[in-house]
């Protein structure tokens, strides 16, 4: 295979920054929609590992996991977004801490 | 009328019956009338039946109905009736119907007038049911009633907490006694296959050898049941304290009837008894000692009803050691004149503290002689026959148990002695009592004397007191007859003349005032002597310190439930770790995060840990 040959490690390096960075966001942040993107950020970062990987061992499997996470990325993005407009209307807030009704 | 027996219990548990469901609708009048007539209706009944036995000596045998039918044991409603039975019929209905009368007028002023009557009449059936019973599971039905109509009419004045006590203490006392009975029951229908007294001791007779170790065992069982409801040595400590219910109630329960059902138990099963000599020797022995242990208290008592409720002990004691030495026609000729006489002694009693606004201390009385001639008299015959003094019922009694006691071999003559002690004892106390109480100076007034409702009954009594030696009791069907021996004339001579030295050492003493005894009683022996016996040995203290205390310590200590702490503990860790979880379980997101990843990040360390280390 020819091109730019990227070792396998500095890939899975950018991929588990990305990875702590959106892991990061989803501790920190109290606004919703921040976490919803946080959570797309992981899910690349888990993507670009699979991707990096299928193309290192000459394999298919890599690309075919990358379309996988892309469908159930949208998936969960149409149902989160969906969630995010009810928590609004009925909250009056995205701020996920005053939300939160459970008497623990 | 051999037919109808079975009125005579019913009658009375009909009036009951009535008097519990409507009594709080009838007039005082009706009442009074219904309880008394009654167990009048009764009494006359058993009149005739007696006429009817006197005639004929028809054994009767009435079987109404099988009470159950379980793997062959098939107890029936079925009375028996003989010369035993019609003496502790007469006793009960006459007696009952006297101090049923002498009740209306003690109890007029009371608010709970038929619930007394009530359970007074509940009394008499079940006492009846006792007595006619053919077999002992029947009996031990009365047995029980009556304790249950004895707890109730000492707690008859349920609102003083002391009252419930000393109720509570009755039914519980003996209620030992009646455990063990039960179980001698049992033992005696696993062995001879029924209850039926006559065919069990036919069975018994053929079965067993004299002296074996089952009838003796069984017998002795029973001899537990008859010292708890008979008031002897170990468990007499309920009988002075029940003297807490009405005066009337003392005089019927707890002087003339119940009490007695032991010795009826014991007389009934003698069968069983000449069997078992061990036994019998026991039942002497208990008698005597119990008898002589009363006396010394009584002798000490201060409340006009404890006197009386010792020597009602002690008199039991007599009716005890008559069984125990075999003179069974004795024992119950005792309990009849017994019947008489301290019944007419403790309604004399309520008589004085019906009259004299409820004072018990007989310290406190003093020169009734004059100001209640009806009582009076009443208690100088009562004291008479009660002291066995010659010509008097309880002379006649007391000195055939004492002569039949003296011919028993080795121990005979001990036993005289020893009940010769007893009979001085009783003189002393109970001319101590009318000394006191109707001599000296008059220390209170009374505010009224007896009405006919009570001067009556007492006539009647002291009539009975004086005859009833005269009476002949038809039991010499029932009992074997002993062998008619005489023992030598001196020993008649001594036991006549005892009684007359007690009464006159009480005179002496309470009276002319010539005996001094306030030396002896103020030395330092004589106080400590005076207390022990005020306290009655004693053994009430001992009991409680021996039973009530540490059964009451341990239901204290149980209060905490201790082996519930055990499961306590189990649900106390799952509260805890329960919380724990549900603290973990905030809803905050970011929470939930932050802990995966410090479990993540730990699973990772450790699992790199544990793989370096494995390579």
């Amino acid at each position: 295979m020819d091109g730019l040959n990227i070792p396998l490690n500095h890939i899975l390096l950018v991929s588990s920054l990305l990875f702590a960075i959106g892991m990061l966001g989803l501790m920190i942040r109290r606004n919703i929609i921040f976490i919803l993107m946080s959570l797309e950020v992981m899910l690349n970062a888990a993507a670009l590992a699979f991707v990096a990987a299928g193309a290192h061992w000459g394999q298919p499997d890599g690309q075919v996991v990358f379309m996988l996470i892309l469908t159930v990325a949208a998936a969960e993005v149409a149902v989160g977004l969906g969630l995010v407009l009810q928590v609004q209307k009925r909250f009056k807030t995205l701020d996920m801490d005053h939300a939160n009704r459970m008497q623990g | 009328m051999s037919e109808t027996i079975w009125l005579i219990p019913l009658i009375p548990l009909l009036s009951s019956v009535t008097l519990m469901l409507f009594g709080s609708r009838l007039k005082i009048s009706q009442i009074g009338i219904l309880g008394v007539a009654s167990v009048g209706i009764a009494a006359l009944l058993t009149l005739l039946l007696a006429v009817e036995f006197m005639q004929n000596q028809q054994v009767i045998q009435l079987s109404l109905w099988t009470w159950m039918e379980v793997a062959g044991f098939a107890p029936g409603i079925s009375f028996y009736f003989d010369g035993l039975t019609l003496v502790m019929m007469s006793v009960i209905t006459g007696v009952g119907f006297l101090i049923h009368l002498f009740s209306t007028e003690f109890m007029e002023k009371d608010p709970s007038y038929a619930r007394y009557f009530a359970y007074l009449n509940m009394f008499v059936a079940a006492m009846l049911v006792l007595v006619m019973a053919d077999n002992l599971l029947l009996l031990y039905l009365g047995w029980e009633g009556v304790g249950v109509c004895s707890y109730l009419l000492v707690g008859f004045w349920y609102q003083h907490n002391a009252n419930g006590h000393a109720a509570r203490k009755a039914f519980i006392v003996t209620r030992i006694g009646d455990t063990a009975m039960a179980l001698g029951l049992l033992l005696l229908f696993t062995q001879l296959g029924t209850l039926d007294i006559q065919a069990m001791v036919g069975e018994a007779n053929q079965t067993w050898q004299v002296g074996a170790t089952i009838p003796t065992i069984a017998c002795l069982l029973l001899v537990c049941g008859a010292v708890g409801k008979s008031a002897q040595l170990p468990l007499h400590t309920w009988l002075p304290d029940a003297m807490a219910g009405p005066t009337p109630v003392s005089a019927l329960i707890h002087a003339a009837t119940m009490v007695t059902a032991g010795v009826y138990l014991i007389a009934r099963t003698h069968g069983l008894f000449l069997l078992a000599p061990t036994a019998m020797t026991v039942v002497a022995v208990i008698g005597i000692t119990t008898s002589l242990m009363a006396a010394f208290t009584a002798l000490m008592q201060t409340d006009i009803k404890r006197i009386l409720a010792y020597s009602t002990i002690s008199q039991i004691g007599y009716m005890f050691l008559a069984l125990g030495v075999g003179a069974w026609s004795a024992g119950i000729f005792h309990l009849m004149t017994h019947a008489f006489f301290k019944a007419l002694l403790f309604l004399g009693s309520g008589a004085i503290i019906h009259c004299l606004h409820h004072e018990h201390n007989i310290f406190k009385m003093g020169g009734l002689r004059t100001r209640m001639p009806v009582t009076f008299w009443s208690f100088m015959i009562g004291s008479a026959a009660l002291a066995a003094l010659p010509m008097t019922s309880g002379f006649f009694s007391k000195d055939q148990i004492l002569l039949q006691a003296y011919q028993l071999p080795d121990i005979g003559p001990g036993l005289w002695m020893a009940g010769l002690l007893g009979a001085l004892l009783t003189a002393i106390y109970s001319f101590r009592l009318v000394f006191v109480v109707f001599f000296g100076k008059a220390n209170t007034e009374p505010d009224k004397d007896t009405g006919w409702r009570m001067a009556v009954p007492l006539s009647v009594l002291c009539l009975l007191a004086m005859i009833g030696g005269w009476f002949m009791i038809p039991v010499s069907e029932v009992f074997p007859v002993s062998d008619g021996t005489h023992p030598a004339h001196w020993v008649e001579y001594v036991s006549i003349s005892v009684p007359i030295v007690g009464v006159l050492i009480a005179y002496l003493i309470f009276y002319s005032g010539r005996l001094k005894v306030e030396g002896l009683a103020s030395s330092t022996l004589g106080k400590r002597l005076g207390q022990f016996w005020l306290s009655g040995w004693g053994i009430d203290w001992l009991y409680d310190r021996l039973f009530v205390k540490p059964y009451y310590g341990l239901a204290n200590s149980l209060k905490s439930e201790p082996i519930d702490a055990i499961y306590g503990l189990i649900v106390a860790v799952n509260q805890t770790f329960n919380h724990w979880l549900s603290v973990a379980q905030s809803g905050r997101i970011r929470w939930y995060l932050a802990s995966m990843v410090a479990g993540l990040i730990l699973v990772i360390t450790l699992a790199a840990n544990l793989s370096v280390g494995a390579l």
